[in-house]
């Protein structure tokens, strides 16, 4: 077989030996399993239940990033959205657009956390694509991930179904996503260190719908981050969010950066949060269950729903006053002075 | 949950001082945008008696830049090919045709950067090309121009220059001491200028009260101002000493003066201010994108229905302005004030106004 350079060539996309040679050295030695095979398609056993599918595209600059890769990112974010609908994530495809000139090494590092994280959220890589592109007509690498997964939750989960009087809990500290990418851009010059919060979360979420059968709403705060979402959920169910700023977790790397460049946590994308709306009577029994996985460990409650003010969030601060959170949508612009 | 359990008892004493007040009307105005932002975002206009009235002013270097400046700034990347490096807040500022970030759509080169040493950097890393930096701000981000224009020097850079539209806040304080009992003033500006000018004003028989920028230093500097207002006295308080000293920052202050000079500055929705502005000094005429590339003078035009003239100067709220929220939004602004996160209409209309 061929041996693979250190960098990637368009041959490598043309179909030939190369092709195969990459196929085989990287993508087929990291995500070896029984259903993965040569043919053109995989073959699926029937999951017993309703099933759930997602794709996303993964495109993010740098493609490596304090805390994770695109790799890993490209499959948190569609095992995270088969969660969010109480789907226990089954097969997984992966499409690769690879620019010119990456070098191997790095691919090799992409699929090895790619195969790591779907053994960690029990999934499977069924069948991928690769293509290559010239110089310039990407940027190292974009990654589309598919994944098929089996609802597991006896009762729908939607964004429509949050309630006055249920609790409003976020998995985690936020922003940290958003933030670790923003400094490793590196156009900042501010020295601070922030790792991604990037994590599949099916095991957690699992222990959430066996802990609360009633759970209404479970959403990941990926872009536009956990205000967008809180947004979404308070229009789909024509409900008011109040949240309590000081409930509210942000890492202080992350409080301190968002502070110099006049951002707000809240609207900073997250890759391994979850924002679960659940009756009142269940919120313990969900902090007991996903306290003790290390992903979200930092569960708390951060404000609870309510029937004044549908369609907005409002904000109770620390001196005891209330604000709306802005809505989203508008540019988070660097401040001037 | 937690609630208010960290609040300190001064600072309980001072919101509830300023909850009860019922002494004489006093109206106090925050003259940076930093503050009319935080003050909205903490809501801090919910703990004041009805007594005490917050004017925003004009103080958000974005609102009060001149549509004939970005008209400029315009002209130097379509019609003379310069990379223009500009604060992002800049970037939908309405010129009198269009903004910098429609210029970038018709083939501009026009970046954002976080400093002005960010575009010094890259003249440097490219000497092939000419760049410029739109140099706007107050006291505060005046050193960090001068700044780069010394590292230009150090460097031997022959493509790189300024486009100043520079300001100075006492010019601000003087236009607008008949719009306001007090003067709530920035804490950033005097950390740098010292507090001979917040003593002048005093002198004229002008109060204030130099403020920090949390909630807790906000509430503290509001309090003391009510306080002493009512003593009947002029007077001046340093709120913010942590940051704040009597002479400022030398260093700063030096720079400045080594490659800038006072000049008359056109203020939007305010007009001419004399001496109110900063330009680099003859001396220093080639880092002058303005006088290297002779681009002609003029004030632009602003939308005629935009009322941001009387919001700058506390002459009318935000919501009076019949484009408020409607055809001016933070996504379309038609205004300076809505554009910057520090402008009063943006604020306003973010955290929806006095809730
Ligand atoms: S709402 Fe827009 S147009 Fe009206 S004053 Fe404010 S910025 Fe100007």
């Amino acid at each position: 077989m061929e041996a693979l350079p250190e960098q990637i060539t368009l041959a490598h996309g043309a179909g030939g030996k190369q092709t195969s040679a990459l196929i085989h050295q990287i993508f087929e030695r990291h995500f070896k399993n029984s259903l993965l095979t040569a043919d053109d398609a995989a073959v699926l056993p029937r999951p017993g239940h309703q099933i759930a599918m997602s794709t996303d595209g993964f495109v993010v600059s740098p493609a490596f990033f304090p805390g994770g890769n695109i790799g890993e990112l490209s499959i948190c974010g569609t095992v995270n959205d088969l969660s969010c609908m109480g789907a226990k994530p089954l097969y997984l495809t992966c499409s690769f657009i690879i620019e010119e000139g990456l070098e191997v090494s790095k691919l090799d590092r992409i699929a090895a956390s790619m195969a790591e994280t779907a053994e960690k959220a029990g999934a499977v890589l069924v069948a991928g694509d690769t293509k290559v592109v010239g110089k310039g007509q990407a940027d190292q690498v974009f990654i589309t991930t598919t994944g098929v997964g089996e609802i597991v939750s006896q009762n729908p989960l939607s964004g429509a179904k949050a309630a006055p009087g249920d609790a409003v809990l976020v998995t985690g500290d936020v922003g940290r996503h958003g933030c670790a990418v923003l400094l490793s851009r590196d156009e900042y010059g501010i020295d601070a260190h922030v790792e991604s919060d990037c994590a599949p979360l099916w095991k957690p979420v699992s222990a959430a719908l066996k802990a609360a059968p009633d759970l209404h709403v479970i959403r990941d705060a990926t872009r536009g981050g956990v205000g967008t979402v809180l947004y979404e959920i308070a229009h789909q169910s024509h409900v008011g969010i109040r949240l309590h700023s000081d409930a509210i977790p942000v890492d202080p790397s992350v409080a301190g950066v968002c502070g110099m460049l006049g951002l707000e946590p809240l609207y900073l994308a997250c890759e391994g949060r979850m924002v679960m709306i659940v009756p009142k009577e269940e919120a313990g029994a969900i902090i007991d269950a996903l306290s003790v996985f290390p992903d979200t460990q930092g569960i708390c409650q951060i404000g609870e729903v309510t029937a004044e003010e549908p369609e907005r969030v409002i904000m109770e601060t620390e001196i005891g006053t209330q604000t709306y959170l802005p809505e989203p949508g508008t540019e988070l612009l660097p401040r001037i002075c | 949950m937690k609630q208010n359990h960290q609040m300190s008892a001064p600072l309980r004493r001072a919101i509830d001082f300023l909850k009860t007040y019922d002494g004489p009307e006093v109206r106090i105005m925050e003259v940076c945008g930093t503050h009319t932002h935080e003050i909205f975002k903490q809501g801090i206009r919910q703990l004041l008696s009805p007594k005490i009235t917050l004017i925003s002013g004009p103080g958000c270097p974005v609102c009060v830049t001149p549509a004939g400046y970005i008209d400029r700034a315009v002209a130097l990347a379509l019609d003379h090919g310069v990379t223009v490096c500009t604060f992002g807040d800049l970037m939908r500022v309405p010129g009198t045709e269009m903004s910098l970030s429609m210029a970038r759509g018709r083939g501009g080169d026009v970046r954002v950067v976080y400093a002005p040493e960010d575009a010094e950097k890259l003249a440097a890393e490219h000497p092939e090309k000419p760049f410029a930096f739109l140099s706007v701000g107050f006291e505060t981000t005046t050193p960090s121009s001068c700044l780069a224009v010394d590292h230009a020097i150090r460097d031997g850079l022959d493509n790189f220059t300024l486009l100043t539209a520079n300001k100075t806040m006492p010019a601000a304080y003087e236009a607008m001491k008949n719009s306001t009992d007090l003067f709530l003033y920035p804490g950033h500006v005097h950390a740098i200028t010292g507090l001979a000018d917040v003593k002048k004003m005093q002198q004229e028989g002008v109060s204030g009260v130099v403020a920090g920028f949390t909630a807790g230093e906000l509430i503290t500097a509001l309090a003391i101002a009510v306080k002493k207002y009512g003593e009947g006295v002029p007077f001046y308080v340093n709120a913010y000493p942590r940051v704040v000293t009597d002479e400022g920052s030398p260093e700063a202050k030096q720079l400045v003066a080594k490659y800038m000079e006072p000049c008359d500055a056109w203020w939007r929705g305010i007009g001419m201010l004399p001496d109110s502005g900063m330009r680099l000094k003859k001396a220093y005429a080639r880092f002058d994108a303005a006088e290297r590339y002779a681009l002609p003078e003029g004030n632009g035009k602003d939308n005629p229905g935009c009322h941001c003239g009387d919001v700058l100067q506390g002459r009318c709220r935000p919501e009076d302005c019949p484009l408020f929220g409607t055809v001016c939004t933070p996504v379309h602004p038609t205004g300076a004030c809505m554009v910057s996160s520090e402008g009063a209409c943006s604020a306003y209309y973010l955290y929806g106004g006095e809730k």
